[in-house]
């Protein structure tokens, strides 16, 4: 439990090594964090890294009974687990990368680098004394069963190699087998040396261990109805076809909602639909199912097909905006599996795969080269058009080699339509059309109440969270991470896509992916049941507080919360669930009256470490400008500047913060009212191409302090006062220019007129 | 001596880069004890040598700062550098484990404030940059070099200079005595993610490549791009300096070919049209690339970044594998061969030619532990393949020819088999 008033003890240690002691005054910062500090015990120490300096500021845990430690020596980055007291709440002060290793050691500078060290000392007094020991979110939930909807491939890996682990798991499946399109198809693509022939699909064999399994249950013919709940105390209404619904307890879900391949009665041109002779790779398998081996028969006159052409990206890789943008990615593989089940029942078989670029990664290479052993015929072509021909079909197309029109004469035609993921709806679409429907306007009502029911008919895994039912979508509608070194992290905590509903991909993959969802969802709840944070703050165990007496139930943090963490309650009033909260502090910058918090970070925390901050009067020349950044990125990127001693102004302070969408707007009129003269907001890359870990907040940080404009305008301010500038982690040597510009401009403004007010 | 404290529930993970740290941190994020061995001084591996990731063009540190984050405030990971996993025995559950650890001569006690790399003359290859630098024998291999502590090359062992950088150090950081060690520890499983390496260029004779210096490989050239590489992030030509605005990108240059790499390694083609962003970024409309290719294998989501790419005028592709590079007097690397689109021969010079090598397993040739090789073999192309009941478990491109994405996921999937493992363990002993 976090300390209460009277057993609270404030202690600062002050680090003279690296050169600290001779470029600064220790002496001095000792009497600042003293005096202006107010701490009752102060340390200077000569290594306060080494074995001798840790164990000195232990002894003061144990012994003296120091419950808050400002530590002023290098930056949090640095030594991080040396000053690591799990008990003691710690703030760093940044005397070596934010100080010395910015500034020219010359006589001249001396003055403002002290008087940089300084405001840091006090800094790092009045955050550690605004601060808590996180206690944990006591409101845990004891479930660790995993949820997993949907039965293919994808679904039964997860449920299988879960229960392995020793979790139970709850497995919903819509139709009436297990399976999903794996079942569908005769074989799969080899998963194994020499990858030269199709496998099984190896869908019994998964069935049946299923079915033996004793941490599985298996709803079949049912879907999920309401999910209720948060990470670790999810509650799963799964209703089967007769109606009846069982409510089932669970702490993470995998959706593993598979595909749909791409519908082919959308590609007239490619003759599907007038012939019965043109096949999607669907239609193909269920001919090879039939044929078992023996010779596969064409629909139409059911006469064994002698000539089979493939048509690769049919209704993919579109430029026109008709179809699919992407490629599947599986469909090369399987088309060159498919040739082989005519190449291997008659080797006369005449097999031609039409594409414009083959795309077989990896080991798929092999299996290629084994086709074309087989016979069969690989063309980079580009088809324009199928059509029946008398008693078959004639392919016409531009030859890409001989760069000639051209065509082919064929049984049957085999299109390749690619994938599309079944995410449930577009939560942009459903929030739009919930708007509209309560359009006072009967018509635009009707219709967008059409629309609600249709989009939510869609829904998958029907949360009953207040920013719609399902994950939202990433590109293309699929259900996939925007983060290329974490590709598990959605924006719905504790729960997880695996399989194509997340990104094309073949049946190896897929149960790749859905391993490693399985290890995610095992992960979220053995942390939920903890009342830890997840990814990317894994293991904080601070949570939102919120003082609902000052609530003025404006919505803000149910809106902006990049996580769907916040509900409302009966009266209206936003309602936390802390296990879904990623803890990155958006809907505390958004809070217009200030009652959300932190135990480890707020308001608090920040505003009185800008309250500390010394700032000289306007006679003095000497100007402060104020530094919010991200500490994921602006920070570390400051942080390695100084380490190639790339100079910047000694005028800045910096304080990192967990995300721009943490930034709550008070922070900058406090700074502007206390006389600073500029304020510079370093965040990450928004827009489509964003690089915030948190998704939306670096945008909505932006978006909020973009209309600081009329509070500068009040205060009679410049608007160039605050300047937001986008960071990345690489920015080491343009980012201490990009300070030193914005000084001179400021200078060039002249200082602040509020200052000394 | 080094200690670590590990069991028959203890996860060994072998290989620092981001499978390896992904796995060893979803498992110790789940609670598992996790000892991660790599073998160069420092975590990240090669994506931390990159300066750009496709399709989102964002840069790979921003993604090792999270991880590095997560770490250090992880107790139950135990991080060895600079150590080589040499011997394996033991079964599923019960793994005894030698690993040998070469000596850093820097302890601890290091503040990675610089003192001792002032103080050292003597300069050695940049490995980090692909040795297109050079950098002092006390070095910090990069600026997110994690454990932030310096190295000394062995090569001045014994040297003045060794004993200058220990003279300067204020911290007593630096140990000349430090030996090789080897520790021996238990394990329950072990996640095997020892990566791949760029396939040897110089292998595909045609292309010339450490004969004529504008000859360079993919992983060279993030080098070049890199605000934090050899050139500052300049793309000059090695021979003489010179801007090269005219890039030729040769694929499949060892993939794909039966007498060098077999496989397709996946990566090439998104890497090399990921690279003419770099040389528009550098040069604007005066940059010029060309891409040599059989197919653009730009992977399912990955087909608009393709897309764009094509649309950029600066950028032209010829469908061709190339027959062989000459150098011209000016030193432009010259390329020969038939375009197959239309069947034209050309012959063509750029300013410098990046050769998209392929990806070859780091575990090819090496002698894998005995007990390893029971529950898991290289295939015939050195990647690793699961045999049945096993405690060892193959991730990332040690499996196969995976982006960073895939390989992220495939070590996740990997920490889960490692825990099962332990898992079973910790029941039968309960």
């Amino acid at each position: 439990m976090s300390a209460t008033m009277a057993e609270k003890k404030h202690a600062a240690y002050i680090c003279s090594g690296c050169e600290l002691g001779a470029r600064l005054d220790v002496a001095a910062l000792v009497k600042t964090a003293t005096k202006d500090g107010k701490m009752p015990l102060v340390r200077e120490h000569a290594f306060l890294c080494s074995a001798e300096g840790v164990a000195m500021i232990q002894n003061d845990i144990d012994n003296e009974g120091v419950t808050h430690a400002a530590i002023c020596a290098c930056s949090r980055r640095s030594k991080t687990e040396a000053f690591n007291f799990p008990a003691t709440a710690v703030s760093r002060g940044n005397l070596r990368e934010g100080v010395i290793w910015v500034r020219p050691d010359t006589e001249e500078a001396r003055e403002t680098t002290q008087e940089m060290a300084e405001d840091y000392v006090r800094m790092a007094c009045a955050e550690v004394k605004a601060m808590s020991v996180p206690s944990g979110n006591p409101n845990v939930g004891g479930s660790k069963t995993l949820l997993v909807v949907g039965g293919g491939i994808s679904g039964m890996t997860s449920a299988l190699e879960a229960a392995k682990a020793g979790y139970k798991v709850v497995l919903v499946e819509k139709t009436g087998a297990l399976g999903g399109w794996a079942a569908q198809n005769y074989k799969r693509i080899p998963t194994r040396e020499p990858f030269k022939n199709p496998e099984d699909t190896g869908v019994a064999d998964m069935v049946s261990r299923i079915a033996a399994d004793a941490n599985i249950t298996v709803y079949l013919n049912a879907t999920v109805t309401k999910t209720a709940g948060a990470p670790g105390r999810f509650k799963a209404d799964i209703t089967v076809e007769s109606g009846s619904t069982v409510t089932e307890d669970a702490g993470a879900i995998i959706q593993a909602s598979g595909f749909t391949l791409y519908d082919a009665n959308k590609l007239p041109h490619l003759g599907y639909g007038a012939s019965p002779d043109v096949v999607d790779q669907g239609g193909l398998e269920t001919l090879a199912k039939v044929a078992n081996g023996g010779a596969i028969k064409r629909p139409s006159d059911g006469k064994e097909v002698k000539s089979v052409v493939f048509v690769q990206c049919a209704g993919q890789r579109d430029t026109t905006g008709e179809h699919l943008e992407y490629c599947s990615g599986y469909c090369c593989n399987v088309s060159v599996k498919q040739a082989m089940y005519f190449k291997d029942s008659n080797p006369d078989v005449e097999t031609v795969v039409l594409y414009t670029d083959l795309r077989l990664p990896g080991n798929g290479e092999d299996f290629y080269r084994s086709a074309q052993n087989k016979g069969v015929i690989f063309s980079k072509a580009k088809v324009s058009a199928v059509a029946a021909n008398g008693n078959g079909l004639i392919v016409n197309f531009k030859d890409l080699i001989l760069d000639e029109d051209t065509q082919a004469q064929a049984d049957l035609v085999v299109l390749a339509t690619g994938s599309v993921p079944t995410s449930g709806p577009d939560l942009d679409a459903l929030n739009a059309a919930v708007v509209a429907s309560e359009s006072k306007n009967a018509e635009i009502k009707a219709e967008a109440d059409i629309q609600v029911e249709k989009l939510r008919a869609k829904s998958v895994l029907n949360l009953t969270y207040r920013q719609g039912p399902d994950i939202p979508h990433f590109k293309h509608g699929f259900n996939d991470s925007h983060f290329i070194c974490f590709p598990y992290e959605t924006r719905r905590t504790a729960i997880y896509a695996a399989g194509p509903v997340r990104r094309p991909m073949d049946m190896l993959q897929a149960m790749e992916d859905a391993t490693g969802a399985a290890m995610k969802a095992i992960q979220a709840v053995e942390n939920a049941g903890l009342g830890k944070a997840a990814h990317p703050r894994a293991g904080d165990l601070s949570f939102p507080n919120v003082r609902l007496e000052g609530c003025t139930q404006c919505k803000r943090c149910t809106v902006e919360c990049p996580f769907g963490a916040i509900d409302e309650d009966e009266r209206r009033f936003p309602l936390f669930n802390e296990s879904r909260c990623r803890r990155c502090g958006t809907c505390m910058g958004a809070c217009p009256v200030r009652v959300i918090s932190f135990e480890n970070y707020s308001v608090n925390t920040v505003g009185s470490q800008i309250k500390a901050i010394n700032v000289p009067d306007e006679f003095e020349n000497k100007p402060r400008i104020l530094i919010l950044a991200c500490e994921n990125d602006a920070y570390p990127a400051l942080d390695m500047a100084g380490m190639n001693r790339h100079d910047y102004s000694a005028f800045v302070r910096v304080i990192p913060v967990r995300c721009l969408g943490s930034v709550n707007t008070i922070w900058i009129t406090d700074a502007l009212n206390s006389g600073f003269d500029g304020i510079m907001l370093m965040g990450c890359k928004h827009g489509e191409q964003y690089q915030c870990h948190f998704v939306k907040g670096s945008e909505l940080g932006r978006y909020r302090l973009s209309k600081v404009g009329d509070t500068l305008k009040g205060m009679g301010l410049e608007e160039e006062r605050v300047f937001d500038t986008e960071v990345a982690i690489t920015d080491i040597v343009t980012l201490p220019q990009r300070i030193n510009d914005y000084a001179a401009q400021l200078e060039a403004m002249g200082p602040s007129p509020m200052k000394g007010f | 001596m080094t200690s670590i404290v590990a069991t028959n529930q203890t996860i060994l993970v072998v290989g620092g880069g981001i499978a390896g740290m992904t796995a060893a941190l979803e498992a110790a994020e789940t609670g598992k004890q996790v000892v991660l061995v790599e073998k160069n001084p420092w975590l990240g591996g090669r994506t931390a040598q990159l300066y750009r990731y496709f399709p989102k063009m964002c840069h790979p540190t921003c993604g090792l700062e999270i991880n590095l984050r997560r770490l250090k405030a992880n107790p139950r990971i135990q991080v060895l550098t600079m150590a080589e996993v040499t011997e394996i025995t033991g079964t599923a559950g019960d793994y005894s484990v030698n690993v040998t650890l070469s000596p850093r001569y820097v302890n601890s006690k290091c503040t990675a404030c610089g003192d001792c790399s002032k103080a050292v003359s003597t300069e050695i290859a940049d490995a980090f940059n692909y040795n297109l630098g050079k950098v002092k024998a006390a070095y910090l291999p990069h600026d997110m070099a994690y454990p932030q502590r310096y190295v000394l090359d062995p090569s001045i062992i014994g040297t003045a200079d060794a004993e200058a950088a220990k003279a300067a150090c204020k911290v007593d950081a630096i140990d000349l005595d430090q030996q090789t060690e080897t520790l021996n520890l238990r394990a329950g499983a072990i996640v095997w993610a020892t990566g791949w390496q760029p396939y040897a260029a110089e292998k595909i004779t045609p292309y010339r490549y450490g004969e004529f210096k504008n000859v360079i490989t993919n992983v060279e050239f993030e080098r070049l791009a890199d605000p934090h590489g050899p050139t500052r992030g300049k793309i000059l030509r090695p021979s003489d300096g010179k801007e090269a605005k005219n890039v030729a990108f040769i694929q499949c240059a060892g993939s794909r070919d039966e007498n060098h790499l077999r496989h397709c390694s996946r990566f090439c083609c998104m890497a090399s049209l990921k690279q003419t962003h770099y040389v528009q970024e550098a040069f604007g409309d005066e940059g010029k690339s060309t891409i040599y290719y059989i197919d653009i294998r730009a992977i399912d989501r990955f087909e608009d970044f393709y897309q764009k790419v094509k649309a950029n005028p600066n950028v032209s592709f010829v469908k061709s594998k190339v027959a062989r590079i000459s150098e011209d007097k000016n030193g432009d690397p010259r390329l020969w061969g038939v375009n197959t689109e239309g069947y034209k021969r050309y012959s063509e010079p750029h300013d410098l030619v990046v050769l998209a090598v392929g990806m070859e397993p780091a575990v090819k040739g090496m002698a894998i532990p005995a007990a390893l090789s029971e529950g898991i073999a290289a295939d015939s192309s050195g990647f690793l393949a699961m045999n049945g009941n096993t405690g060892v478990f193959g991730a990332g491109c040690a499996t196969n020819a995976l982006d960073v994405n895939r390989a992220v996921q495939s070590a996740t999937a990997a920490a889960l088999r490692a825990i099962q493992v332990v898992n079973q363990v910790a029941r039968a002993e309960n």
